[in-house]
């Protein structure tokens, strides 16, 4: 497992881009959104919580479909199956990997572009936290949406409109738990809600993940 | 003699196809049946006057969106573990006839809200629902269509639909947690305290056989589709080779 | 160590193509499969290393022992030819040995990047994969496909000497000769019949 993690980040940052188109896409959509909404700080910085997560959610969509993509193409699939890892650790390796390097980025990029919407001051903390919480969970949701599509020539948009929806957890408790620590309330029940959604989605997606990929492979 | 046997498409085909008419006609029949005592014989509601009548179509068809859903859960799950052609194309055949039934109750939603909560549209979480699982029958439908071969699609689609599921459950909890809302509490409820009369609670029960009849229907006819497309598609296959 | 292949019948887009299939290696025995384009090699191999459900039969040989190598090699062409043998390697739970860099000649190649590579030497890298896996019971589709005389020679002289010399089993489908010493199984007898049993597509009919 860790070989196969080690090659995977390897790659990513061989080919390059692998970290910094997400990151460019989520600093473009954050200063489009002054354009189409008008610079009053007040407005911005009422929903820079939610605009912030969407764009998040949105920057880590773009790399889903090279998660198999390229492993189908040049035939690492099939050996990998046939080598002694298991699938499901297969795709539990490639959702961790798609995590490190994108959710772990734009992460860490958030709060910097909160100051670009005037996020108030007590929202940094739980921007940061949401989004450690929540992008892995974004990240094994949309290796189970890559499994599916992988064996169709444009799975691209398809692959959104699967992963787009099963998003919709994660964005509320993600996005709330920002608001209510903008308005100085507790944010405990969503952090906790959110944990148990990204828990629950590394213990049971990975045997989805394996199962589409079987299929596909068949 | 198994319930099984009933899976076989050719073995399904002959047993529906004679009971397919008496469905139709029965379900137009108590449709007919049930909206005109609704809509005319039912007195007006003292706060939403005649609008509520709205309801006989709203509450079938909400219940009906997502009770399809479970079905294809069921039979997807069927498919998964039986491997019976009838069943996976039966999900797929239930899939069109669940997103309009989820229009149909938007729809009728946002007639009915409009002259109560002035309105056509608010992001309360029982109308938020209804538009996720349009979206989760959308992916659904678009995966069915997207993938050439019959059975490949049949399983991703059954994987898709199960862990769907999940997340439409874990979505309709979500947006409760987001926006407590404005819609009245269930319609229908098997508690003491009906919060219905029976005068309007009649003719509802007619509207939601008739719907849940031409769904019967509906899936019937679909599946019969279905079932000679693939045999349409595997002669040809043979003829080829 | 054997592999048994009893009644096998195999599937390609959920049409019968093979039925009937058997046959026995021993180890340290090879197996050459013939037949013209369609016959269904490709299937066959697949079945065998277990990536396609089989319609019919057995196929019987020691666990996590197979491994199946076709055109497409899972060559990453980031990554260096000892990092792409390496990872390999290490996934099987083994290390790069420098030998196989000898067999495959690959030393002179060894720190350059697998995309920099021709046709030919890539080839030989996705071979030499199958030196690093330590798997005894090989599926090979078209091993040989643009590699020149010379290496062509060389993976024989490997498949000989190193792999079937140690006790490992190969099925191999190819049109060149080799030169091993197998024997040579024609899959034109086994084509399923046009009405053959157990496709997906069955129920329908």
């Amino acid at each position: 497992m860790i070989a196969l993690l080690k090659r995977d980040l390897a790659l990513a940052v061989r080919a390059g881009g692998g970290f910094g188109l997400g990151l460019a896409f989520f600093l473009i959509v954050i200063v489009l959104v002054p354009f189409g909404v008008g610079p009053q700080s007040e407005l911005l910085s009422r929903i820079a919580p939610g605009i912030l997560w969407v764009a998040a959610l949105l920057a880590a969509l773009l790399s889903l479909d090279r998660i198999f993509a390229l492993d189908h193409e040049d035939g690492s699939l099939p050996l990998l199956a046939t080598s002694p890892l298991p699938l499901e650790a297969v795709a539990l390796v490639k959702g961790v990997a798609h995590w490190i390097t994108t959710g772990l980025p734009l992460t860490l990029a958030a709060p910097a572009l909160g100051f670009l919407l005037n996020l108030e001051t007590g929202a940094y903390a739980f921007l940061l936290i949401t989004l450690l919480i929540g992008t892995p969970a974004l990240s094994m949701i949309g290796t189970f949406g890559a499994a599916l599509t992988v064996g169709l020539r444009r799975g691209g948009l398809l692959l959104s409109l699967l992963v787009l929806p099963l998003y919709i957890p994660t964005l509320i408790f993600g996005a709330e738990a920002v608001r209510r620590g903008a308005d100085g309330f507790s944010a405990a029940n969503a952090l906790v809600l959110q944990g148990g959604i990204t828990l629950g989605v590394f213990a049971f997606l990975p045997f989805a993940t394996a199962a589409a990929l079987r299929v596909n492979l068949r | 003699m198994s319930i099984w046997e009933y899976a076989n498409p050719k073995k399904f085909m002959a047993t529906t196809a004679p009971v397919l008419p008496w469905v139709m006609w029965g379900a137009g029949v108590t449709l007919v049946v049930g909206l005109v005592w609704g809509f005319f014989f039912t007195p007006d509601d003292y706060r939403q006057g005649s609008t509520v009548k709205i309801f006989y179509l709203h509450v079938p068809a909400a219940m009906m969106a997502i009770n399809i859903w479970v079905m294809m859960l069921v039979t997807s799950l069927v498919w998964l573990i039986r491997r019976h052609h009838v069943s996976a194309l039966a999900a797929k055949a239930a899939g069109p006839i669940g997103i309009v039934m989820t229009l149909i109750a938007l729809f009728t939603g946002a007639v009915w809200g409009q002259p109560i909560w002035g309105t056509w549209w608010v992001w309360d979480p029982r109308l938020t629902s209804f538009l996720i699982l349009f979206l989760f029958y959308l992916g659904y439908m678009a995966l069915w269509t997207a993938i050439e071969d019959d059975d490949t699609a049949a399983d991703l689609t059954s994987v898709l639909c199960i862990v769907g599921s999940v997340f439409a459950v874990l979505s309709r909890y979500a947006v409760n947690f987001w926006n407590q809302g404005l819609h009245q509490g269930a319609s229908l409820s098997l508690d003491a305290e009906e919060n219905v009369a029976d005068v309007f609670w009649y003719p509802a029960l007619v509207c939601i056989a008739g719907f849940i009849l031409l769904f019967v229907g509906l899936v019937i006819l679909r599946t019969h589709t279905e079932i000679r497309l693939r045999r349409a598609r595997a002669l040809e296959a043979r003829m080829r080779a | 160590m054997s592999l048994h292949v009893k009644d096998l019948g195999v599937a390609r887009g959920g049409r019968p193509v093979l039925e009937g299939v058997s046959f026995d290696c021993a180890p340290g025995e090879a197996l050459i499969l013939r037949g013209p384009n369609g016959i269904g090699k490709t299937t066959l191999l697949r079945t065998l290393a277990g990536l396609q459900p089989a319609l019919a039969g057995e196929v019987a040989f020691p666990e996590d022992s197979g491994a199946y190598a076709s055109h497409a090699d899972g060559i990453k062409s980031q990554l260096s030819v000892t990092e792409n043998l390496a990872f390999w390697a290490e996934v099987h739970g083994g290390q790069l040995a420098d030998n196989v860099l000898e067999d495959f000649d690959l030393v002179d190649l060894r720190d350059r990047l697998a995309g920099t590579l021709s046709a030919g030497q890539k080839r030989r890298l996705g071979l030499a994969r199958l030196g690093v896996i330590g798997r005894k019971v090989l599926f090979l589709d078209e091993p040989t496909v643009s590699l020149d005389g010379f290496s062509v020679k060389m993976f024989a002289d490997w498949l000989r000497d190193t792999h079937l010399g140690q006790g490992g089993i190969a099925v191999i489908a190819t049109h060149i000769d080799l030169g091993l010493d197998a024997p040579v199984l024609e899959l034109t007898p086994y084509k399923a019949a046009q009405d053959a049993a157990g496709g997906s597509d069955e129920a329908f009919l």
